[in-house]
């Protein structure tokens, strides 16, 4: 049965999400919560087993590589399908409020959501170079279609803008995979390491392109200018889902690739530059996220910022840095995937997230502005918070190795953190005369208002569950101690 | 039972942290029961904090260990200098929601008011058991949070832009401070809070960092502290309504961060290497600057509160100096001055407070005469003031007492001079204000209110009649001197 | 590998470089998607020249993955022109410009 397991993850979200699409808008919204519920129980066992024996792999059919494709569930693959797990659980329980009722625009939610999250399962229990290419194009083809859903007209430009760039950027990763195929024989994320660290110049391309192309899918800055039209715009749920997992996986597989195939190129100048970007895009996204007139965009281009702390992992390169950066992954998505759906219920209330216009809302949104609050904190790095415990981390590294630059980042990143949450928040509190907002729409109900704040209390608790989380995580790959 | 009294502090941390949660769930509508739940979480933390205070005085120590990563844990013990603050605390936590329910009887949002009140007690209580510097630090930050929404709480832009100010130091204060912890960390594997200090080992080696760590961790700490040049938030906070000032400017906040200097300096660092690496003269010297500073500023104010606010900034420093100074009577004058100043600075806010809702009184000249109306907050008000001043036998006087024998023993009479400049200005700027309150005549007509609703003028007349008795019985076994000669004992 | 300029390497050469120029330099999306594809032809192209580099004769791996390659792009530049396409009509409704960075 556990072997299985990888399997069930990836194709029970497929296969219902594709079945979706069969039904119509038949079966909603029991049949894909039931296919959510199964997935996430999948995953929980799936976890527990990697938690208890170790590494889990699986040839699918029975063929073996290179013609079969095969499963591998480590570690880091256990974590980010946790982390899938209970964001898209949070985020199929929010989905009830807008899209609950049956009609053609429900059915494409649930349907490109489950498909979505089974892609994102295949990535993250993808151990080929080949392979990760395919379920990355799944992923961006399922994601974009979701932005879409928002409505006609807002947000065409924004989805054609991410397609363009998540296609060339898939192109640039597959080139990077055709020369490392030349050069090592084997897509395998195992084997084709010794090939690409000879130094050469076929194997300096083959890991710059692997690197840029993913890269441009983690709206690293300086591409990063698909994601805050895309994630702005988005409905809510689906926000939460892009900037919670789907930029996550790409930077999710800087970090794969790291360790395994381009272990080669740790401590070189290549780090240090990742580093740097990393750092741009905190201090560049944070302050853009500080300038935008509308919440969802603060909180768009927060993700830009936030992900740049996982980059610096790459300069520090010792296994605190693994913990911290890979634990920041998790507590960002966390955190982030509780904005976004606190920003929805918001959007809902109002009807817009023009932050000048929302006064006072602490009152009727009481459970969302608390879940806004609560995931903040850990956006902030402050404690007690997942988030806190991340930069704990890296900081611990950047000082152990010596690197005070880092640390300095890291400090500063999170004042400027503060910055724009604060300047979000004190919205809620100030007060003025006359109604708190001019068109008030309906209160939105606890099926919206708690996936948000449990995401948020989650945020919060993790600033003490780091133990069983990193012992999952097992450590950096290759690290002697 | 031996475990579930062992882990008192957690207990005495959770009392309020639940209040918190219960109050936010009963939201607005629920007045009754969240007074009830208030009220009850207060009593019941004193009955814990009472409990543990007996276990202390024993000589036993409570403990209780978290463990987050491999090789950090957080720690909440309980050693006699956690009491001397956790009791103030308690016992003041009481008072002001008393006085806060009474405040407040007709504001909006209160819910939300007492909500992050809890939790700012919360953070107080766990920075005052906080056995390492990494929970230290986890507790001094949520208290910068918890504290914000009470600071704004009023919503008006005055009181946001004060807000900011708060948030702009505290914040910039704590990353300055984490930065020091992580460096702690690195460089001795280890922020435990240890009587004595855990660093002379690496004093040979590495003094240079050691130095450079304090300043950061002193730098970060001296924000809360208000030691000049880092005190601009604390003046500007006064837009807060009374009883977060109150709590503000007597536990909470500033207080964190002297007791913060206190932890670093005797169970981080040790007294012996602060003074061999010189760090202690350049800390008397921030405090007494501070000290004067502060004073010279309250002279200048009109408005009450923001008198009172520069007279904290300058009375807390008393707490630095004492413990910069270093000798062991110095160390007491310090240390008891975190008791004293609480019991006279949190009587002066009510009395503040008191006026300004019962008469509408903000600014010093409209204070003229109203003893007559109001006798008893104004004796109270009296009282508070002449201890500030450290006229014997009240509160202050012990405390400059000590540290001037303190500052006599370690040889440096110049603190003295600190400590007499600092009384002549407490007078200059106090006894103007005795006088109009007594002897002027009401610029006001008298539109027959009088006296202080009971709501406010009960804990007006307790903390007063508390910080009396803190100076008047000074020489028992329970005092807070009595108690602080015991931490020293252990200390030394 | 040849010493010998490659006709197949100068190619797959000269469409990387046309169609990452276009996709820089152009801001039109029909242009852009444009230089995409021809962008992906390169990357195909590399992929079979890998195919014939490999000892013992052409390896069907490459091959495979050009065939996978070419029914995403497919798709997705599908997809792509609806949603020009859309954009487009859009845009004659209303000329606002979309620009959010």
């Amino acid at each position: 049965m556990t072997e299985h397991l990888p399997v069930l993850a990836v194709f029970l979200p497929l296969l219902g999400g594709v079945l979706q699409f069969l039904l119509g808008s038949r079966g909603l919204p029991v049949w894909p919560l039931a296919v959510a519920a199964l997935t996430v129980g999948c995953v929980l066992l799936l976890v527990g087993a990697v938690g208890s024996n170790g590494s889990i792999e699986h040839a699918i059919g029975g063929w073996d590589p290179p013609l079969g494709i095969r499963l591998r569930a480590d570690g880091l693959a256990a974590v980010m399908l946790l982390l899938t797990a209970v964001v898209g659980a949070a985020v199929s329980v929010y989905a009830l409020g807008p899209h609950g009722k049956a009609s053609p625009q429900a059915t494409h939610f649930w349907a490109l959501w489950l498909l979505l999250w089974g892609s994102l399962n295949a990535l993250f229990l993808s151990a080929d170079l080949f392979n990760i290419y395919v379920t990355l194009e799944l992923v961006t083809l399922s994601a974009i279609p979701l932005v879409l859903l928002a409505g006609p007209g807002k947000t065409v430009a924004a989805a054609l803008r991410y397609l363009q760039f998540a296609l060339f950027g898939s192109l640039l990763y597959l080139l990077g995979v055709a020369i490392t195929y030349g050069l090592a024989g084997s897509l395998d994320l195992a084997l084709v390491g010794p090939a690409l660290a000879d130094g050469g110049l076929a194997a300096g391309l083959a890991a710059g392109c692997l690197i840029g192309g993913v890269l441009v899918k983690a709206a690293i800055v300086p591409c990063h200018v698909w994601l805050p039209p895309a994630h702005g715009n988005a409905p809510a749920a689906v926000s939460a889902v892009l900037s919670a997992l789907v930029v996550k996986a790409a930077v999710y597989l800087l970090l794969r690739f790291w360790t395994e195939p381009l272990a080669g190129l740790s401590g070189t100048l290549v780090a240090q530059l990742l580093g740097a970007l990393g750092a741009a895009a905190i201090f560049y996204g944070s302050i853009q996220a500080f300038r935008q007139e509308r919440l969802k965009l603060v909180v768009a281009y927060s993700t830009v910022a936030q992900l740049g702390y996982m980059l610096l992992f790459f300069p520090l390169a010792v296994s605190q840095a693994w913990d911290g950066a890979v634990y920041h992954g998790l507590a960002h998505g966390v955190a982030k995937a509780s904005l976004f759906l606190a920003t929805g219920n918001v959007i809902a209330y109002v009807g817009h997230d023009r932050l000048r216009e929302l006064r006072g809302l602490d009152r009727p949104l009481a459970l969302s502005v608390f879940a806004f609050g609560l995931a903040s904190v850990s956006i902030m790095g402050l404690p007690p918070s997942g988030g806190f415990v991340a930069k704990w981390l890296l900081l611990s590294a950047a000082v152990e190795t010596g690197q005070w630059w880092w640390a300095v980042v890291l400090i500063i990143g999170g004042l400027l953190a503060a910055a724009y949450i604060i300047r979000v928040l004190r919205y809620a509190f100030l007060q003025a005369p006359g109604p708190a907002v001019d068109v008030q729409g309906p209160v939105p109900s606890a099926v919206m208002a708690w996936p948000a704040t449990l995401l948020g209390l989650l945020a919060i608790l993790m600033g003490f569950t780091a133990a069983p989380t990193l012992a999952l995580l097992g450590g950096l790959p290759g690290a002697t101690s | 039972m031996s475990a579930l009294y062992e882990a008192m502090p957690l207990w005495v941390l959770m009392t309020s942290l639940v209040t918190a949660v219960l109050v936010f769930i009963a939201g607005e509508p629920w007045q009754r029961l969240r007074v009830v739940f208030n009220v009850t979480g207060a009593v019941l933390k004193l009955v814990l904090v009472g409990i543990m205070l007996r276990g202390v005085h024993h000589g036993h120590e409570f403990a209780v260990h978290l463990p987050l990563l491999p090789d950090l844990a957080i720690v909440l013990r309980a050693d006699a200098l956690t009491m001397l603050f956790a009791t103030l605390s308690a016992v003041l936590w009481l008072v002001t929601t008393i006085y806060a329910l009474a405040y407040l009887e007709h504001a909006p949002n209160r819910a939300r008011f007492f909500g992050f009140f809890s939790l700012c007690v919360t953070a107080t209580m766990g920075i005052a058991t906080a056995g390492n510097l990494f929970t230290f630090f986890i507790f001094y930050e949520m208290l910068t949070l918890a504290t914000w929404p009470l600071v704004v709480h009023r919503g008006v832009s005055r009181s946001m832009t004060a807000g900011r100010a708060y948030l702009q130091y505290t914040l910039a204060g704590g990353a300055v401070f984490l930065l020091g912890v992580v460096l702690i960390y690195a460089l001795s594997g280890s922020g435990d809070f240890v009587a004595g200090g855990h660093l002379r080992h690496l004093a040979d080696d590495h003094s240079g960092m050691l130095i450079l760590i304090f300043v950061l961790l002193v730098a970060g700490l001296g924000v809360k502290a208000a030691l000049v040049p880092l005190h601009g938030w604390l003046p500007t906070a006064m837009v807060a309504p009374a009883p977060v000032s109150a709590l503000l400017h007597a536990v909470a906040v500033v207080k964190a961060g002297a007791f913060g200097i206190v932890r670093v300096v005797y169970d981080v660092y040790g007294v012996d290497l602060v003074q061999s690496l010189g760090l202690g003269d350049m800390l008397a010297v921030a405090a007494s600057i501070t000290i004067i500073y502060g004073s010279v500023r309250a002279i200048q104010q009109t408005d009450l509160k923001r008198r009172l606010a520069f007279s904290t900034v300058s009375q807390v420093s008393y707490i630095t100096l004492g413990i910069a100074v270093g000798s062991p009577l110095a160390t007491i004058g310090g240390l008891v001055h975190l008791v004293h100043q609480g019991l006279m600075k949190i009587t002066l806010f009510f009395c503040a407070g008191g006026y300004a809702e019962t008469h509408g009184i903000h600014a010093i000249r409209e204070l003229d005469g109203i003893g007559r109306r109001m006798p008893w907050t104004t004796a109270m008000f009296t009282l508070g003031a002449f201890g500030m001043i450290g006229v014997p036998p009240l509160a202050g006087f012990i405390t400059k007492w000590h540290l001037g024998l303190g500052a006599v023993s370690a040889g440096q009479y110049w603190v003295i001079l600190v400590l007499l400049a600092s009384t002549v200005l407490n007078a200059v700027y106090f006894l103007p204000l005795l006088h109009r309150v007594w002897f002027r005549a009401s610029r006001q007509e008298d539109n027959g209110v009088g006296e202080a609703p009971p709501g406010l003028l009960g804990p007006i007349l307790f903390t007063g009649v508390a910080s009396v008795a803190a100076g008047l019985f000074a020489a028992f076994a329970w005092s807070p001197l009595g108690w602080v000669e015991l931490i020293v004992e252990r200390e030394y | 590998m040849s010493s010998i300029p490659d006709p197949f390497g100068l190619a797959a050469a000269a469409l990387l470089a046309v169609g990452f120029y276009g996709f820089v330099t152009h801001r039109h999306p029909l242009r852009r998607l444009l230089a995409i594809n021809i962008f992906g032809n390169g990357v195909f192209m590399t992929l079979i020249l890998v195919a014939r580099w490999m000892p013992g004769g052409p390896d069907p791996i490459p091959h495979a993955m050009v065939l996978t390659g070419i029914v995403i792009a497919v798709s997705a530049t599908a997809f792509g022109l609806a949603l020009v396409r859309r954009s487009m009509t859009q845009e004659d409704g209303d000329r606002r410009e979309p620009d959010d960075d």
